[in-house]
């Protein structure tokens, strides 16, 4: 038994904010009430802290199987854990592809071993994600995905997502695409405009994403399968959803705190800002703010994208695209707290509950729900060293960056996964 | 010397009244000087590349410095050795700069912000060619007696030029008004964002008019990864012809960074014609890059801006 005593509780679900004691029992929890008295239990001291329902990441790479010399299971969810995240959703893009119930059953029982937090895996929609011919989706489903995506590339075509989304409606899995006009993003390291001019850089405009987030939103019209548009960059997207969802389709989306927090004038020649998509115009910023704030975004999701260092130390067109965010996604989200930009109720909501809801789950803290929480700090002072990351990789644009708030207690299945 | 962005019109001028020894150089029968003897000067070139290759290296041999040679785009790349690796081996053979084109633009910053010594850009990509720009404004100089104010047009593919891009810098700090001219998705709207007072237009008669100084960009096919645009079509809307340049100023020069190709982006005639400077700007390099070494690794004070490696 577990008793945490002293904390500000947030249950986005309940819209509870109050002084109140969460006592656990193994995996579960046994009871929330205030003032609790602690009998035989070991007490967690969460005075001054917040205590949220425990946090999800929706998109990330842990890289195994296959490129272990950039992350491992082991080491992504101990970088997980130290980001306040109790439960992470690996991208299939591993090698072999995450596209059979064996590599996904491989992946579960490895993250059984030696992971920190929760492993749900999202398997690949198309075989070896090539666009061709459907994955094995339905044996997956069973061996344990949560999603199915292609990410890193977009579902090839209109006909295969109409083929995918009418295959997981009856599955009841939610699709994930990485929104992508090919033809567009080829060659462009950047966004397109005043910087890409500036830098010499080939740029991708805009378009590049909205072009292919109109087209799944008509193919989910279309099917009735939730929709969910991966590190949504762009204000257009943005507006295509938010219309979407007027309508009532089963469209949801998730921004990442780079792009929350950084823009395209951001952008040099260093590597550590090369992502795909790339990082946006203010305007888009402002764009994803505003979503972020009136729920438009359901979620904030890392896109965790582990490169050994030599792979990033090159010149600009020849890095790899993607950063590393575990341990600096909630630092990030809460300086947008402090800027009076979202309540704190939301930033959890993004972080829990809206997730969560993603995938078809609830996200909860009350009696019988599973004992995953996350306890933060909202003013903790710190600063995020990428050398001193529990990933394998460091590849971070906020490398020194220093920060108000941090995850201080990660629980996962009632033990602490991270205690800072 | 990374760019031109962040100099200052005073460093420029400096370093163009620097060159003015150097051009009379170029006049002497004996050429050589001993002024870096026992210098070395690393020429580093990932990109193909002839002429600014050979003007850097007989800027050198006339300072007395010798130069090391490595064209690796046919060697270690291709290998798969990468950038970092091989401009470290470079730099253990101990030069005392490093003279680098590259296609990626930001490799020089790049490399200056790993290697001790200095780097000089000598094209990056589609970002900048300094030394390019440098000696286009000691040619305008010469002919014009001043860079300020100038009406300058510039033709052609300006979104993939480096030397559009320093020019568009260098000039700016004089401030020269710019009109740009060519196919529209070269020519993107952000351009006019580059600081300097800029306008587009789709004509070339009207680009023309009043121009003090024309810069004819090189067709660059071998950039032609975007869905190709006819050649006949450019040379039909775009051709700086003896007609067209009637409009501009009659004095109006006419600058070619080369390889020209006559007949595509420039008529033989005007090429050819008393307005072009495109000998003087060959001539020029030679000044500009003698100049320029004679400061970075010479042994005289050194303004800490020019042989800056980029600090920031």
């Amino acid at each position: 038994m577990l008793l945490i005593k002293n904390g500000r509780l947030l249950d986005p679900t309940s819209s509870t904010d109050a002084a109140l004691d969460i006592l656990l029992d193994g995996e579960r929890i046994a009871q929330v009430a205030p003032a609790m008295r602690a009998n035989s239990a070991e007490i967690l001291d969460a005075s001054g802290l917040l205590v949220a329902p425990g946090f999800i990441d929706l998109h990330c790479h842990l890289r195994e199987p296959g490129e272990e010399s950039s992350e491992t299971i082991e080491s992504g969810t101990r970088a997980a854990a130290r980001g306040g995240f109790t439960a992470v959703c690996p991208m299939p893009n591993t090698k072999p592809v995450n596209d059979n119930a064996s590599v996904t059953r491989a992946i579960i029982e490895r993250a059984q071993a030696v992971g920190s937090v929760r492993v749900w895996p999202i398997g690949a929609t198309s075989r070896e994600s090539k666009g061709e011919a459907l994955a094995e989706i339905a044996a997956m489903k069973q061996a344990g995905i949560v999603a199915v995506s292609d990410d890193g590339r977009p579902i090839a075509t209109a006909k295969l997502l109409r083929q995918a989304m009418d295959y997981c409606r009856a599955l009841e899995l939610p699709v994930i695409d990485h929104c992508e006009d090919a033809s567009l993003a080829a060659g462009a390291v950047m966004r397109e405009g005043r910087q890409s001019v500036r830098l010499g850089l080939r740029g991708m405009p805009p378009a590049t994403e909205s072009i292919s987030v109109a087209r799944d939103i008509q193919v989910c019209e279309l099917t009735g399968c939730p929709l969910h548009i991966a590190h949504l960059s762009t204000r257009a997207s943005l507006e295509l959803v938010r219309s979407a969802k007027q309508r009532g389709l089963p469209v949801t989306c998730e921004v990442t705190p780079h792009h929350f927090t950084l823009i395209d004038e951001d952008v040099g020649y260093d590597a550590q800002f090369k992502m795909n998509p790339p990082l946006g115009s203010r305007d888009d910023r402002e764009a994803l703010l505003g979503g972020l704030a009136e729920g438009t975004v359901d979620a904030i999701a890392t896109d965790h994208a582990p490169h050994e260092p030599a792979s990033k130390d090159v010149e600009f067109d020849r890095a790899p695209f993607g950063v590393i965010g575990f341990e600096t996604a909630l630092a990030l989200g809460l300086e947008l707290v402090h800027a009076g930009r979202i309540s704190l109720m939301r930033l959890v909501e993004l972080f829990s509950r809206g997730p969560a809801r993603v995938l078809g789950l609830t996200r909860r803290i009350a009696a019988g729900e599973p004992a995953d929480l996350t306890l933060f700090s909202p003013d903790h002072p710190w600063t995020f060293r990428a050398a001193e990351s529990a990933s394998r990789s460091r590849n971070s644009p906020f490398d020194g960056r220093r920060f108000r708030g941090a995850p201080m207690a990660t629980i996962v299945a009632g033990q602490l996964a991270f205690r800072r | 010397m990374l760019g031109i962005e962040p100099l200052t019109a005073e460093q420029i001028t400096f370093l163009l009244d620097q060159s003015i020894g150097f051009q009379e150089i170029q006049r002497h029968p004996f050429k050589k000087l001993a002024t870096l003897r026992g210098k070395t000067a690393a020429l580093a070139f990932f990109e193909p590349s002839t002429r600014t290759r050979v003007s850097f290296a007989t800027a050198a041999a006339r300072l007395g410095a010798d130069t090391m040679n490595l064209q690796a785009e046919a060697s270690s790349l291709r290998k798969g050795e990468s950038l970092l690796d091989t401009v470290r081996t470079l730099d253990a053979m101990k030069p005392d700069c490093i003279v680098m084109r590259h296609s990626a633009s930001g490799a020089a910053d790049f490399v200056a912000r790993r290697l001790e010594i200095p780097v000089i850009n000598a094209g990056d990509g589609m970002h900048e060619h300094p030394t390019q720009a440098l000696l286009d404004a000691l040619t305008i100089r010469d002919r014009r007696g001043t860079l300020e104010g100038l009406q300058v047009t510039i033709l052609g593919d300006i979104l993939h030029s480096r030397v559009a891009r320093s020019n568009l810098h260098l000039l700016g700090k004089f401030g020269c008004r710019f009109t740009l001219c060519g196919p529209a998705m070269w020519v993107p709207r952000e351009l006019e964002c580059l600081g300097q007072p800029v306008r587009r237009v789709a004509r070339i008669e009207e680009a023309l008019d009043d121009a003090e100084v024309i810069f004819v960009l090189r067709v660059q096919q071998e950039r032609f990864h975007e869905p190709a645009l006819p050649l006949e079509e450019y040379i039909l809307l775009y051709q700086l012809t003896p007609e067209r340049l009637r409009r501009a100023r009659p004095e109006a020069l006419v600058l070619h960074p080369g390889p020209m190709i006559r007949g595509l982006e420039i008529d033989p005639a005007v090429a050819d014609g008393p307005q072009s400077c495109v000998l003087e700007q060959v001539t020029n390099g030679l000044a500009v890059r003698m100049a320029l070494l004679f400061l970075l690794i010479g042994t005289a004070p050194v303004d800490p801006e020019i042989s800056a490696h980029a600090a920031d």
